[in-house]
């Protein structure tokens, strides 16, 4: 298996506060990799210590088989970051602000550039300070999608951007995707990175809580299942994995340890299945649960290494 | 709905946030009229004295560029106002331009005033409510110009007729800015726009009083009307006031609201009359590494600041052939001169300290230029350069670079300005320009201190990176005061313009000019290297 970049034990503290308290990252080359987790969780100090912004207080980091504090013009060349936060200068226009940006990466595909400016109908002649924040996100963008690199880097890529556009970006990615890049990205939007993504990680309080794919993800949740019997049952209570369970006469709905789904459905079929729903996790469940107060569970599926 | 409800709390709103400000702004006013005044009454106490300056300064066409026709010369106030007048005017102007930009056109350009204006406001407002807060400032300001020069002593009337037109002065520029905010759709182009008003009526005023003082400048003299700082001047403040001058101002002020008004409703809430002007599409082929950037980012403030600098030179250059009589009268002024310049010759006085002013300009444009290094490192557009496969050291050194080319332009068009003139003025460009540049130039190395010092805090101390602010003012201070308050030879040599060979008047030593280049090398590499390690906030 090779990576796009590994991190692992990433600690970093501004001040007294400890923004990153040991984040163990890896992406694969080729995969698009969601990366989530609520507002100040870390997302964006790990992506700056990746780019070799910030220095890490304790941790490793290979980037593209290099180091991204010692090698940055090396490293630099072969990925394109787009900032959550895109600040651009006021009196430069979108176009001139894409071909710097570009250029200073070093490659920046003319045909391509043409197309994207058209897919996310931005006029390259306004002066950025003219630019709505939506705006501002597509020039760095197309300067991001525009250059011949390796490994995307995106931060929040779409907070600014309408329905539609958000349409275009994921098509967009998946193109990426399939001329085999590797893409970071960080994202708030769940059914973004649902769509997108091959693997994720979720991150919390300066710690990745969960990696793998969503299907693995899945496996340490809940499945909703609602049944209605040919007769009432019994013992379901005593199975392992069963919770919430509430029987009405013949109507049974209970929440099952996914991994505990087999044994739950062997029982109910024993009782005469009339109907049966049953609802996997949401990626949303999965995240809120993340939100909630409690302890984060050092809950980790698949090869966080 | 009636055009002006809610006018009294957007009034409130913008006095909550700029109290201090507004505050500042008329204490800083009074503060001025109140120091010049006291001066004026000690430098010029006897009756020979004001007629030796009405004399000299009255007839010279130089000084009536800076300080106005000059009108009661032989009187205190007159040359109160005089001397006081146009950096007071100034002191109104553009802060009213600014203000009223802010609470207008600001407002609406960062989409504050759609918040607000979907509340009960009416069309005219919020014009309405930045005006009233911006006048009342200038009323203010008039008040407190009038209480003070009453309480020097000198004349009622004069004092009256002086304060208004001050205040009317600041009106019509809020005018200027009321109207010229309707036409563009940002708040940074209006106030440029707005200054530049300034800038013209004071270049017409200037070519109309130095006319006027040079005797038979024929229609040229007429100029000075067609600048509202001009008004301000011709109302004659202590020598037989105008009043009919200040009804000049009023009728402006009135036209120019009308006209921002009328506008403001033919236009869409965010929009401006003039669509914003649109860049190029794709970048120059130049436009291809930091260092273009750089270039890009700092010319437009290089050439502005060449220009003032030209500008400036070109009067004080002006003036020096006619230093001699000047001062010549004026024992107290003439010591301060040889202070300042360190010469016993009085012209070479005089240049000498020209040449050190030049000097920490330059070091200010030099620190605004090495904190725009913070400044693209705060406001976040450092990291995407830095992103790319630019390294850290090139990217500062794209910037420092630019400052030092700076720096030396600046410099160079200051020694270039005043040799000229002065050896035009005198008839001796080959023995007076070589001179006078060589006095530019040795400043260079003083300059690269104070950046130094400024490359030193934006690596050590980023928070920190505005005291570097200080130094120049600190700079100022020791070089023009240091003499005359007597400080002590450690403080006064804290400054590195004070170890700067006073040229001309002075042989130009090499050791001084070596010693502060290392100081400024240390200074940025060691700023430098720390910037390399840390952290990017």
């Amino acid at each position: 298996m090779s990576y796009a970049f590994q991190a692992q034990g990433l600690v970093k503290r501004f001040g007294k506060t400890t923004a990153l308290a040991g984040v163990d990252l890896a992406v694969r080359t080729g995969e698009v990799h969601g990366f989530l987790g609520p507002n100040g969780a870390g997302k964006t100090t790990t992506i700056r210590i990746l780019l070799g912004l910030l220095r890490a207080d304790a941790g490793w980091v290979s980037l593209l088989g290099g180091d991204p504090w010692r090698d940055v013009t090396e490293l630099h060349r072969r990925l394109a970051y787009v900032p959550g936060d895109v600040s651009l200068w006021p009196t430069l226009s979108g176009g001139e602000t894409i071909d710097l940006l570009g250029r200073l990466r070093g490659r920046l595909d003319g045909r391509r550039r043409a197309d994207l400016l058209d897919r996310f109908e931005l006029d390259p002649r306004k002066k950025a300070r003219a630019y709505s924040k939506g705006n501002r996100q597509k020039v760095a963008l197309v300067a991001a999608l525009a250059s011949n690199v390796e490994l995307l880097m995106l931060d929040e890529p779409t907070s600014g951007l309408d329905p539609l556009m958000e349409e275009v970006f994921q098509h967009c990615i998946a193109e990426v995707r399939q001329e085999g890049r590797t893409v970071l990205l960080a994202s708030h939007i769940l059914a973004e990175v649902e769509r997108l993504c091959d693997r994720l990680s979720i991150i919390r309080d300066g710690r990745i809580v969960e990696t793998g794919t969503l299907s693995e993800l899945r496996l340490l949740t809940r499945t909703t299942i609602q049944a209605d019997l040919g007769q009432p049952p019994n013992g379901l209570d005593r199975l392992s994995g069963v919770h919430d369970l509430d029987v009405k006469g013949t109507r049974v709905s209970c929440h099952v340890d996914t991994g505990q789904l087999g044994p739950v459905l062997r029982h109910l079929a024993d009782h005469g299945i009339r109907s049966l729903v049953s609802r996997p996790a949401t990626l949303e469940e999965l995240f809120l649960r993340h939100y909630q107060i409690d302890p984060p569970r050092d809950a980790r599926v698949g090869s966080p290494r | 709905m009636t055009p002006l409800v809610g006018i009294r709390t957007l009034a409130g709103l913008a006095l909550r946030r700029d109290r201090i400000k507004l505050l500042l702004w008329v204490l800083l006013a009074a503060g001025l009229v109140a120091g010049t005044a006291s001066s004026i009454k000690g430098l010029y106490a006897t009756l020979a004295e004001r007629q030796q300056y009405a004399v000299t300064i009255g007839a010279n066409p130089a000084s009536a560029v800076l300080g106005g026709p000059g009108f009661g010369l032989s009187t205190l106030g007159g040359i109160t106002v005089a001397e006081v007048g146009s950096t007071l005017l100034a002191l109104v102007a553009l802060p009213s331009i600014l203000l009223v930009v802010r609470y207008t056109r600001t407002e609406e350009q960062t989409g504050r005033a759609e918040l607000v204006g979907s509340a009960v406001v009416g069309r005219h407002a919020r014009l309405a409510a930045a005006l009233l807060v911006v006048g009342g400032a200038n009323l203010m300001i008039a008040a407190a110009t009038i209480a003070v020069l009453i309480g020097y002593g000198l004349p009622v009337a004069g004092s009256l007729a002086f304060g208004l037109a001050v205040a009317g002065t600041g009106l019509v520029f809020a005018g200027v800015a009321a109207a010229v905010a309707q036409i563009t759709e940002n708040g940074r182009t209006a106030s440029g726009s707005a200054a530049a008003v300034f800038g013209l009526a004071f270049i017409l005023r200037a070519v109309g009083d130095a006319s006027a003082a040079a005797q038979g400048g024929g229609v040229l003299k007429s100029l000075s009307w067609l600048s509202p700082i001009g008004w301000a001047q011709q109302v004659r403040a202590y020598d037989a006031e105008r009043w009919w001058v200040l009804g000049l101002q009023l009728a402006a002020f009135i036209a120019l609201v009308g006209a921002g008004a009328a506008l403001s409703v033919r236009r869409d809430v965010g929009a401006g009359l003039v669509p914003a002007r649109l860049g190029r599409s794709e970048a120059a082929p130049s436009l291809a590494s930091t260092w273009a950037l750089a270039w890009r980012l700092q010319r437009g403030t290089l050439i502005g600041w060449t220009v003032g600098v030209a500008v400036g030179a070109g009067v004080f250059g002006a003036i020096a052939h006619d230093i001699d009589g000047m001062v010549a009268t004026n024992s107290d002024a003439a010591r301060v001169f040889a202070e300042l310049g360190g010469s016993r010759v009085l012209v070479d006085s005089y240049l000498a300290w020209v040449l050190s002013l030049t000097g920490i300009a330059a070091a200010a444009y030099a620190v605004g230029a090495v904190l725009r290094l913070r400044l693209e490192e705060t406001d976040l557009r450092a990291e995407p350069v830095l992103a790319t496969p630019v390294t850290r050291w090139q990217w500062a050194a794209s910037h420092l670079v630019g400052a030092v080319v700076g720096i030396v332009t600046l410099l160079l068009t200051a020694g270039l300005v005043v040799g000229l003139v002065h050896g035009l003025r005198g008839g001796d460009v080959d023995h007076e320009l070589p001179r006078v540049l060589t006095g530019a130039l040795v400043q260079v190395p003083a300059v690269l201190v104070v950046a130094g010092v400024a490359i030193a805090l934006f690596g050590l101390a980023p928070r920190g990176c505005a005291t570097a602010w200080l130094v120049v003012v600190a700079a100022l201070l020791i070089s023009q005061l240091g003499g005359i308050l007597r400080l002590n030879r450690w403080v006064t040599d804290l400054s590195p313009f004070a170890h700067v060979p006073k040229v001309p008047g002075h042989e130009v030593t090499a050791a001084p000019l070596i010693w502060l280049t290392a100081v400024a090398t240390l200074l940025a590499v060691a700023g430098l290297t720390r910037f390399r390690l840390r952290d990017l906030t």
